[in-house]
């Protein structure tokens, strides 16, 4: 049984000017299990992770991050994006399980 | 301490003194704090660490403060109640209560600490089971409870009928233990400021807990914190949610008397 | 039994030993662990990365090896022509160096990452980026990775 992917928390200015760079920030509630440790009766623990994450804008991937073990827990990915139009983004971690949560967030120009 | 000693002096005869002796006894004499001017542990953190905790966008502990943010109006219980039935708007109604707990429950007879108040109330007004001391919704809920109060001065009551707690908090703390034999100021107080292989030792102030720990990888309630604490001196650490560790959460809660909330802190 | 005094000694020894660290950026073509230096030509298919272009920002001192906050960047202009692909984080002496890899695009305008990742023990974290030309650059950053005596 994978953990539970938490709910996601996104920040990015509502709205931007053209050409202006901005940052997104994202943070993901999950274990990050490496799959070396072991539990109390001494039963390695198995490997459960987030390993990908995804950035779409209108439908086109702007940025993607392959994660391995070595990520820490709760994992805090942040990245740039420049500006040229209104548009939503859609973001989505998917676990080793192949689970999937999404987020979705609206950008203006000003 | 001092107040005390006199007062155990004193209330051995001379009848003369006795009014003085009960105001003593009764808490009338303010103790002293061996450390009057007390710093916080951000004060000992390194400036990464403390980038992660002043952004609360990057400061994890949010996962929980929001867990605990979707917890609060979310009813549980035989009497299909949430916290917010009773108490409305955290921001407004919680506002302060972090920073002045533990406190003494005239009900209990006893102090309790704010995970003990939430379970009190989950059993006694939502007919809900208690969460367990240091579990994921019931760091959520503090963590949550104590934003509401982050800036506001640690401010605990220790008079009157909350006094013996605080007493035996103190005894608590001044005990040496474990195969180490240290008390928590041999660390705390006569070693703050230097290093312990390599952490740098804090003066043990509680105003940030609940608080993310690097090391767990998760937000933490302070008696957690203190377990490792007893364990580090290789001793055997009370239950969390006890007496003991109730007593002393209150007592280290006046040695950080006037230190801003900071939950949720950061620490290593 | 150790005394008070032995305890007092080691708490001064502790703190006396506790020298100031500077991270210094090392050579890019400095010996890595076997399994690092596999992984690095597994991600630029045997060809040698130049030095320059990658910075890496970590701390040099990580207060815990659990949470160590890293920062990523590249010089690019991040145009549809000339632009950074790909970069790849290791981290020398962990179990396994791979870190992450940041899949970059031009809409980014940036070429830059914030994470935050574990380290075992102290060693170098190293970065490699691919190049919208096929070029690639790599740099490595020592991070000191202390051992805690409240069981950290």
């Amino acid at each position: 049984m994978a953990a539970p992917i938490g709910q996601p928390r996104v920040r990015l200015p509502a709205s931007a000017k053209a050409g202006e760079i901005i940052e997104i920030r994202t943070l993901i509630s999950h274990v990050m299990e490496t799959g070396n440790r072991r539990d109390q009766e001494g039963k390695t623990i198995p490997r459960d992770i987030i390993k990908r994450f995804v950035a779409k804008f209108d439908g086109q991937e702007v940025f993607a991050m392959d994660l391995a073990t070595a990520i820490s827990a709760n994992p805090y990915i942040a990245f740039p994006f420049k500006v040229e139009k209104a548009g939503s983004f859609e973001f989505t971690w998917t676990n080793d399980a192949g689970e999937e949560r999404k987020s979705t967030a609206e950008l203006k120009l000003a | 301490m001092r107040a005390r000693h006199l007062a155990g002096l004193a209330g051995g005869g001379v009848a003369l003194l006795g009014l003085a002796v009960a105001a003593l006894a009764q808490g009338g004499g303010e103790p002293q704090r061996a450390i009057p001017d007390p710093q916080s542990g951000r004060h000992f953190a390194t400036p990464e660490t403390l980038e992660i905790q002043d952004d609360d966008f990057q400061n994890p502990a949010f996962l929980w403060v929001e867990e605990g943010e979707r917890a609060w109006s979310h009813a549980e219980g035989s009497a299909g109640k949430s916290c917010a039935s009773c108490h409305g708007d955290a921001a407004e109604s919680m506002k302060g209560v972090r920073a002045r707990y533990p406190a003494f429950d005239a009900k209990k007879g006893r102090v309790v600490t704010l995970e003990q108040r939430v379970n009190i109330c989950r059993e006694e007004n939502m007919g809900a089971p208690p969460l367990r001391i240091d579990s994921r919704p019931l760091n959520a809920m503090t963590t949550y409870l104590g934003l509401q109060s982050r800036g506001m001065p640690v401010q605990v009551d220790i008079s009157g009928p909350a006094r013996p707690f605080f007493d035996k908090g103190e005894d608590f703390y001044n005990t040496r233990r474990g195969q180490l034999d240290m008390r928590c100021g041999s660390c705390h107080e006569d070693n703050f400021g230097r290093h312990l292989r390599a952490d740098l030792l804090s003066q043990g102030m509680s105003n940030g807990f609940p608080t993310y720990r690097l090391k767990e990888q998760r937000v933490i309630s302070l008696q957690y914190r203190l377990q490792g604490c007893v364990n580090d001196v290789r001793g055997q650490a009370p239950p969390m949610g006890g007496e003991e560790f109730t007593n002393l959460e209150f007592y280290l809660a006046w040695r950080a008397q006037g230190l801003p909330v900071e939950t949720p802190a950061v620490r290593r | 039994m150790t005394s008070m005094g032995m305890r007092r000694r080691h708490l001064l020894a502790a703190a006396a030993g506790m020298a100031v660290v500077t991270t210094l950026p090392r050579a890019a073509g400095a010996q890595m662990q076997a399994a690092t230096a596999e992984a690095v030509r597994k991600a630029t298919g045997g060809k040698e990365p130049q030095e320059g272009r990658v910075t890496l920002r970590l701390p040099p001192i990580a207060e815990n090896g659990n949470t160590v906050p890293i920062t990523v960047t590249v010089d690019s202009p991040m145009t549809a022509a000339d632009h950074v692909k790909t970069v790849w984080i290791f981290a020398d002496k962990n179990p396994t160096p791979d870190v992450a890899t940041f899949h970059f695009t031009p809409a980014l305008g940036r070429a830059q990452a914030d994470t935050r990742m574990r380290l075992g023990q102290t060693q170098d974290v190293i970065a490699v980026a691919q190049m919208s030309d096929g070029s690639f650059y790599m740099a490595r950053t020592e991070v000191k990775v202390t051992i805690g005596g409240c069981g950290g």
